[in-house]
C-alpha cells in the first residue's frame, strides 16, 4: 500500500498547481485523476489538443501545458485514469483503475473535484443530441469533433467561448439563443468596479462577443418558454423571444447556464456546505487556506466555490503551502512569503465574479422548471413529482429518494440535487439552507464486485 | 441532404473495427468511444430502465451516466472508455443500466 505526505484529487488547474507546489515544498504527492491525460476539463488533453488544434482553442487554454508540464517531477506520482470513489479520514483514499480497485494513504488531502455544468432542466433536455456546452467543449478539445447544426441554449461566457471556437473551426452554431434580458445586463454594472479590476478578462469576452457578431450568428436574447423538440432525438429549439416564438432546427443542443462546484466528494466527508446567494449553489466552509473544519483536509479550485482556471490555480498552490507548512517542510515566513501574490491573484480574479454572477444569472424557469419536466434524469423523476412529494411532508432531498428515488441512479444527484433542492425550498416556503442537500455516501461512483475481489486484501476488509 | 455525421471531424488517424449493436463500425482507435460513436452518427446509446427513453452522450465527463454502454459485457461508460479494436459494443438491455448503483 503507497503512503504520500499528500494526496491530491483531480488534475485540473488546482490538483495540478497543488500537487507541484507541495512537491517543490519537499512534500511527497499522489495526484490521483479519473482521465487518462492531466488537465481537468478546463485544459482537458490540453497536451495534445494545443498542439493540433491550440489557434481554434485559444491561448486561454494552450497555456495549461505549463501545468502538464511541470508533473514531470520525481516528487509527483500522477495516477491517471483513477476513479475515487471512498475517502476515509486519517486519510485513505479507495480507487478503482484498469478494473481493479486500490488504494493509498496520505497524512494530507487536496480536493480538487472542479465544477460541474448547473443542471438545466427544459422540456426535452433529455433527448439524445442534447448536451451541456461543456460537453461541445470537451469533443473539440479532446477529440476534434465540432457540431453542424448546432443552436447554443442558456447564457453565461462559457456559451460565447463556444460559439467563437465553432466560428474558428469553420462550423458557426445556427443561433444562440440567450436567456439573458438586457435588465439583468444593465443591473450588472453596479459591479463594474470589481469587473475592472480584472481587465483583460473583461476585454477577453468583449472580444468573444465580436467574434460572434462578426460571423453573423443569429443571437435571440431575453428567451422564454425554451423547449427542445424531437422524436427520439433532438430535432428543433423552440422558444420566445421578442414577442414571437420560434423554431430553430437542431441535431445538436448545447445547454449552459453557468457551472457549479461539485461537491460530492466533500460532502460524503461531512464537510459544512453553505448557500451561495450570488452564485445559486452550495460551497464548502474553508479557511483562508481551503482547509476544512477536518484538519489536514483541503478543497481547492471551482468545488470550493467558481471563480475559474486562473483562480483555481492560485487556490491550490496556498492548500499545498499550508501542507507544506503543517508537515514542517516550510517555515510561517517561507508560506507567507510565497502566498503573498497569490492571494493578490485570488483577489484579482474574484473581484470579476460578482459582475460575471450578476451579468448572466441562471435562467429562473431552468431552476424550478414545469411539472412535466425530468429533473432526475437517471430515474425520471419529474418536477411534478417532487412538487407533489412537499404536499405529501417531503421537506428535503433525502426525504425525496424515499418518496421516489430521485437521486439514487448512478449519477448520485449530481444533476438533479441542486433543482430538487430548489423545488422543495419554493413549495415548502424555505431558504436551500434550510431545505438542505442530498447526504452523499461512498461509493461515490458505481463499483463493481469484480474490482473489489481484485483488490488487496487489507483494503478488501475494510471495504466490506 | 443531411451529412450521416451530425459532426465536423478535426482529427485523422488509424481506424478500428468495432461492432456496435450488431453494426460493424471503424472507429479511430484509442479516441474516446463516446465522441467515437458520436462522430459515426450513432446518437442514441442506450434506452433508459424507467421509461424506455433514448439516450445519448451528455455531459462527456463521467458525471451523468447517461453514456452508458455494455463493452465486452461490462457496463461501462462510453465517455470514459478508450476505442480498442474489436471492441463488441451493445447498448445495455432494461434494467441493466440505470438502476442502482
Amino acid at each position: 500500500m503507497a503512503h504520500s505526505d499528500l494526496a491530491v484529487v483531480g488534475a485540473g488547474p488546482a490538483g495540478m498547481a497543488a500537487a507541484v507546489t507541495a512537491a517543490e515544498a519537499g512534500l511527497s504527492v499522489t495526484l490521483l485523476d479519473e482521465q487518462p491525460r492531466p488537465g481537468g476539463q478546463i485544459y482537458r488533453d490540453v497536451d495534445r489538443a494545443a498542439a493540433r488544434r491550440g489557434d481554434i482553442l485559444g491561448a486561454d487554454f494552450t497555456v495549461g501545458v505549463r501545468l502538464t508540464g511541470a508533473l514531470a517531477q520525481p516528487g509527483v506520482a500522477h495516477v491517471p485514469g483513477a476513479t475515487v470513489w471512498a475517502i476515509e479520514a486519517g486519510w485513505r483514499l479507495l480507487y478503482t483503475r484498469d478494473g481493479r480497485a486500490a488504494e493509498v494513504t496520505a497524512d494530507r488531502v487536496i480536493l480538487a473535484t472542479g465544477a460541474m455544468e448547473r443542471p438545466m432542466p427544459l422540456p426535452g433536455w433529455t433527448l439524445p443530441g442534447v448536451m451541456t456546452a461543456g460537453a461541445g467543449q470537451i469533443l473539440l478539445k479532446q477529440s476534434g469533433l465540432v457540431p453542424r447544426e448546432a443552436v447554443l441554449v442558456g447564457c453565461g461566457p462559457l456559451l460565447y467561448l463556444v460559439a467563437a471556437q465553432m466560428v474558428r473551426a469553420g462550423v458557426p452554431p445556427r443561433a444562440l439563443v440567450e436567456t439573458q434580458t438586457k435588465a439583468e445586463l444593465i443591473a450588472a454594472f453596479r459591479h463594474a468596479g470589481g469587473a475592472l479590476r480584472n481587465g483583460p478578462a473583461l476585454a477577453k469576452g468583449l472580444g468573444l462577443i465580436a467574434e460572434i457578431a462578426g460571423a453573423g450568428i443569429d443571437r435571440h436574447t431575453g428567451a422564454t418558454d425554451i423547449a427542445i423538440d424531437g422524436e427520439g432525438q433532438a430535432e428543433a429549439v423552440r422558444f420566445r423571444a421578442g414577442g414571437r416564438v420560434h423554431r430553430i432546427p437542431a441535431r445538436t443542443v448545447l445547454l449552459h447556464h453557468g457551472v457549479v462546484p461539485n461537491t460530492q466528494a466533500a460532502r460524503s466527508l461531512g464537510i459544512a456546505h453553505r448557500w451561495d446567494h450570488g452564485q445559486h449553489c452550495f460551497a464548502p466552509v474553508l479557511d483562508g487556506w481551503g482547509e476544512t473544519e477536518r484538519a489536514g483536509l483541503f478543497i481547492a479550485g471551482d468545488g470550493a466555490g467558481i471563480a475559474g482556471a486562473k483562480a483555481a490555480e492560485a487556490a491550490g498552490r496556498l492548500a499545498a503551502l499550508q501542507a507544506g507548512r503543517q508537515a514542517g517542510r516550510l517555515s510561517r515566513g517561507q508560506r507567507d512569503r510565497q502566498a503573498a501574490p497569490l492571494r493578490a491573484a485570488l483577489s484579482r480574479e474574484r473581484a470579476l465574479r460578482p459582475f460575471l454572477d450578476a451579468a448572466y444569472p441562471p435562467h429562473a424557469p431552468a431552476l424550478r422548471p414545469p411539472d412535466a419536466t425530468v429533473v432526475c434524469r437517471c430515474e425520471e423523476v419529474t418536477a411534478g413529482d417532487i412538487r407533489r412529494y412537499a404536499t405529501l411532508g417531503c421537506t428535503g432531498p433525502n426525504q425525496a429518494k424515499a418518496f421516489g428515488r430521485a437521486g439514487m441512479g448512478p449519477c448520485q444527484g449530481r444533476y438533479c440535487g441542486l433543482t430538487v433542492t430548489a423545488l422543495l425550498a419554493e413549495a415548502n416556503r424555505q431558504s436551500p439552507e434550510a431545505t438542505g442537500y442530498y447526504r452523499i455516501r461512498p461509493p461515490l461512483k458505481p463499483v463493481t464486485l469484480g474490482e473489489l475481489a481484485a483488490m488487496d486484501a487489507p483494503a478488501r476488509d475494510a471495504a466490506e | 441532404m443531411k451529412p450521416a455525421s451530425p459532426f465536423l471531424e478535426l482529427d485523422e488517424g488509424p481506424r478500428v473495427r468495432v461492432v456496435f449493436d450488431g453494426t460493424p463500425l471503424d472507429l479511430r482507435a484509442g479516441a474516446n468511444l463516446a465522441a467515437a460513436l458520436l462522430a459515426a452518427g450513432v446518437q442514441t446509446l442506450r434506452h433508459t430502465s424507467v421509461s424506455g427513453a433514448p439516450r445519448g452522450p451528455f455531459c462527456m465527463m463521467g458525471a451523468c451516466y447517461d453514456c452508458l454502454v455494455e463493452i465486452d459485457g461490462v457496463v461501462r461508460q462510453a465517455c470514459m472508455t478508450e476505442v480498442a479494436e474489436g471492441m463488441e459494443i451493445a447498448r445495455p438491455r432494461a434494467g441493466e443500466a440505470g438502476h442502482g448503483a
